[in-house]
């Protein structure tokens, strides 16, 4: 099934990529939030295979880090954060060429060790001092909507840890440290059988919207265009929502 | 690792050596003037007085003082027995506790979680049968910082042990005086400044600790996130406020390495 996915997906890559003057070549390098870290490989991996001769390096990390590097002056292309605050930033110091396009949301959901050994039903439980809690640290979009939807839902949680990406907490619940914490309902899709979701409703939950831009004066700026609009093309939309995402409004 | 006392003639560098040591000065001076040269000097003292700041010194400096008096405690008698004791397996064993100095700091924080985390054998005896919880918490901290010090001052005591003269040990012996006192009152007594080299050293690589503090314990103000963490994370958010920690950071490491190095420790 998901060589089937990647054969689709290389077929639009290649579309996407023999525009009007045959293709693109030499490498792009993409920064993005770590919550993007399996689908923009798979989305890279098709993309490479459909533009012979292009390599797609990809670099992940909290978007707020991201923003702080390219601000000094860290070699991107292409820049994908998980809040559109992020890249307003980025527009604000002329970092970007042209105007960012949003490709996805996300929704937050908690991940909990698979068996979740801590009991966890809900938003609630992270008020409970005898659990493991982390969370994002604030500075990291996925910290800041987690601490949203505490407040949203009225709980003080008691918080063990603020890790510095939504990957590294997912790590952390998958080895068992962490008995929950706060991640993308995508985290815990990608995470596989070591973690289970516990849902959180719409109500007490946040929405995450996903931008995408060219980095002003980018190495292989045609490149960049190409794989931004291969991020948007029907497959690359269609691979995003494999992977839990759901389509910018 | 100690020095002999120079003579005169080996005192002269020869001049082919001055470029390159000057290139040396400059490659390991320039970074600290870009940091000065970044630093929001207008408002460091607002930047300095956030609460986290606060909390992150003391926390840095009394993890790195816990660090540092663990690997006294378990480090000269390690050295002891590794310089004197020829026992099968001793060049074995002498890698293994080297090795944390080469390995990836991320790489032992890996290591602390699946030994000592809550999944772990022991964390979870410790949590079960002690109420333990090593990761995330503070003492956490102090184990992952001694983790990758204590290989300092094993190093530098061991040396130490292995270079001296040993004639008057023996002379103690035979006038008489038990492994003991020859322990206490004179082979401690000569190795002195290496042991005190040792602890600053390890005092100095427990208090830049980041990677496995961050792997093993994550980041909380005021019980794990220690001055480096601090900074890491301000990086993301304020460069400017992270430039001013940086600067605590090398005035800290400065002031203690200078003040030590002039009086007590001619052997670092």
């Amino acid at each position: 099934m998901r060589r089937l996915g990647l054969v689709l997906l290389v077929a639009a890559a290649t579309l996407v990529g023999c525009g009007d003057d045959g293709g693109t070549e030499g490498t792009i390098t993409v920064f993005a939030a770590a919550s993007l870290t399996d689908v923009f490989e798979e989305l890279a991996d098709a993309f490479e295979e459909a533009n012979p001769g292009t390599t797609v390096e990809l670099s992940f990390g909290p978007s707020s880090g991201l923003v702080t590097q390219i601000t000094e002056g860290a070699p991107a292309d292409v820049i994908a954060t998980a809040a559109t605050s992020n890249m307003e930033d980025l527009a604000e110091a002329d970092a970007l060429e042209g105007e960012p396009v949003d490709f996805a949301t996300n929704r937050l959901e908690l991940a909990v060790p698979a068996g979740n050994p801590g009991g966890v039903d809900g938003l609630d439980d992270l008020a409970d001092e005898e659990l493991v809690v982390g969370l994002c640290n604030e500075e990291v979009p996925c910290g800041r909507f987690a601490r949203e939807a505490l407040d949203a839902a009225g709980v003080e949680a008691s918080i063990d840890t603020d890790e510095e990406d939504v990957r590294a907490l997912l790590t952390k619940v998958e080895a068992g440290e962490v008995d929950v914490g706060v991640v993308y309902r995508t985290d815990v899709q990608a995470a596989g059988d070591a973690v289970e979701g516990v849902v959180i409703p719409d109500d007490e939950n946040v929405v995450a919207t996903y931008p995408i831009a060219t980095v002003e004066g980018a190495a292989n700026g045609e490149g960049a265009e190409a794989f931004i609009a291969f991020v948007l093309s029907a497959a690359g939309q269609a691979a995003l929502a494999q992977a839990g995402f759901e389509p910018a409004p | 690792m100690r020095r002999r006392d120079q003579a005169p003639a080996a005192g002269r560098v020869p001049l082919a050596l001055l470029p390159a040591a000057l290139v040396a000065i400059a490659f390991l001076v320039l970074p600290l003037l870009g940091l000065l040269q970044r630093a929001p000097w207008s408002d460091l003292d607002e930047v300095l007085r956030a609460p986290a700041v606060g909390d992150a010194l003391r926390l840095s400096l009394v993890t790195s003082t816990l660090s540092t008096l663990l690997c006294l405690a378990l480090g000269v008698p390690l050295a002891w027995l590794l310089a004197r004791s020829p026992f099968p397996g001793r060049a074995l064993v002498r890698a293994l506790v080297t090795l944390p100095m080469v390995l990836p700091p991320v790489v032992g924080g890996a290591a602390l979680l699946y030994s000592l985390g809550r999944r772990s054998p022991v964390g979870s005896w410790l949590e079960d049968a002690l109420d333990v919880r090593l990761a995330f918490s503070t003492p956490g901290v102090v184990l992952a910082q001694s983790f990758v010090a204590l290989p300092f001052l094993v190093i530098t005591v061991q040396g130490a042990l292995e270079a001296g003269d040993r004639g008057l040990e023996e002379a103690a012996t035979t006038l008489g005086a038990g492994r003991w006192t020859v322990l206490r009152r004179v082979t401690l007594p000569r190795i002195a400044p290496s042991v005190l080299a040792g602890a600053v050293l390890a005092w100095a690589r427990a208090l830049g600790e980041f990677g496995a503090t961050i792997t093993f314990n994550g980041s909380l103000q005021g019980r794990t996130q220690t001055m480096p963490l601090a900074v890491y994370q301000a990086l993301n958010r304020d460069p400017g406020a992270a430039v001013a920690l940086s600067l605590v950071l090398v005035a800290v490491s400065l002031v203690v390495l200078v003040a030590l190095r002039g009086r007590w420790t001619s052997a670092l």
